[in-house]
């Protein structure tokens, strides 16, 4: 019936559609800053040793700090329990189906918490090298991790998480040479998307390189905050 | 697949823009989308008729505008648009750059109804 008399009207708009996000990101960032809580947001796939990862620097971290944990999965609450492990408080986001952490969630969780008394919170997400990649959860650092079982061209299949991060870790760097891991391909396959990114060589179980990714966390969060006593 | 969160995210902001501006039906949604947005086209579109169901957008065209990568310089001082997201270097000199201006957005830019 009705006729189209009227032109059609444009309205011009410029919003990010995550914008809601976004603005929780930036409220959770500054009330982070305020309180000096380095935060860091741990992203890859599943499997490649996140929790392992976690597991150890939350241990070897609580001997100084007060570090806490927000750990993300589909379901099953097995990772917080490996994480409580180290001693940290520890708690574990149960996504149901959704495949990453949104701000809203690292909101909800930290309701409750003193976040003076903290100095450090690790955000593990949801094991997922796609999705997370577009959220911003108010965090200092992103990091990316690769296993050394993975290949050396993940990094290149994924080139938005890689470029959305600010370090990059290779993981069970122990096994290089049982799974003839190339690093120099992995290394111009990170630099694809991220030139002169930061690399981590870990192990956790063989003790390698934690201790020098960790004093870079804690030398990152002095420049963050300035001023810390230690 | 997070496209069906975001897809959900861009009807409830097209449905308030639509409102604060009157329109009663909302014909088509223009939306800049990155190719480092890490959003998939294709999916995005899938997921934007279910999310619409129900609310004044429904029946309305998603009319996707894919941004390449724009990138800084800081050899040569220019601007430069990538053809290919990846290698994330600059086309003239070659040199990486971090440097990105375009190509990471996800923004609803117009709205066309009556």
């Amino acid at each position: 019936m009705s006729q189209a008399i009227e032109q059609p009207r444009i309205v011009k708009i410029r919003e990010n559609v995550l914008k809601k996000n976004d603005i929780l990101a930036r409220e959770l960032r500054k009330r982070f800053q305020e309180q000096q809580v380095y935060v860091v947001n741990i992203v890859s796939s599943p499997g490649s040793g996140k929790t392992t990862l976690l597991t150890e620097v939350l241990a070897r971290l609580s001997q100084k700090f007060n570090v806490a944990a927000l750990v993300g999965d589909l379901a099953t609450e097995n990772d917080a329990h490996r994480l409580e492990q180290s001693g940290a408080k520890v708690k574990q986001i149960t996504t149901g189906t959704v495949c990453h952490l949104e701000a809203q969630m690292i909101e909800d969780s930290i309701k409750n918490w003193d976040l003076n008394q903290l100095d450090f919170l690790f955000i593990e997400n949801v094991g997922n090298l796609v999705c997370p990649s577009s959220y911003d959860l108010g965090e200092n650092l992103r990091v990316v991790l690769f296993s050394t079982t993975e290949g050396e061209d993940k990094p290149e299949k994924y080139p938005t998480i890689v470029n959305s991060a600010d370090i990059a870790i290779l993981t069970k760097i122990d096994l290089l040479e049982a799974v003839d891991f190339n690093k120099e391909s992995f290394y111009q396959s990170i630099y694809q998307s991220r030139p002169n990114m930061k690399v981590f060589e870990v192990s956790a179980k063989k003790d390698i390189g934690i201790n020098q990714w960790m004093d870079f966390l804690i030398e990152e969060k002095m420049k963050a905050f300035k001023k810390m006593e230690v | 697949m997070h496209e069906l969160s975001i897809a959900y995210s861009l009807v409830q902001l097209a449905v308030e823009t639509a409102e604060q501006n009157h329109l009663k039906k909302v014909e088509a949604l223009r939306l800049k989308l990155g190719v480092f947005s890490g959003v998939v086209k294709e999916a995005l579109e899938f997921s934007f008729d279910i999310a619409t169901e129900g609310t004044i957008i429904e029946g309305a065209r998603l009319i996707i505008d894919e941004i390449p990568l724009k990138i800084y310089c800081p050899q040569c001082e220019k601007e430069y648009v990538l053809k290919k997201p990846v290698p994330v270097k600059c086309p003239k000199c070659s040199i990486g750059t971090d440097q990105i201006l375009e190509g990471k957005e996800i923004e609803l830019y117009e709205l066309v109804g009556g």
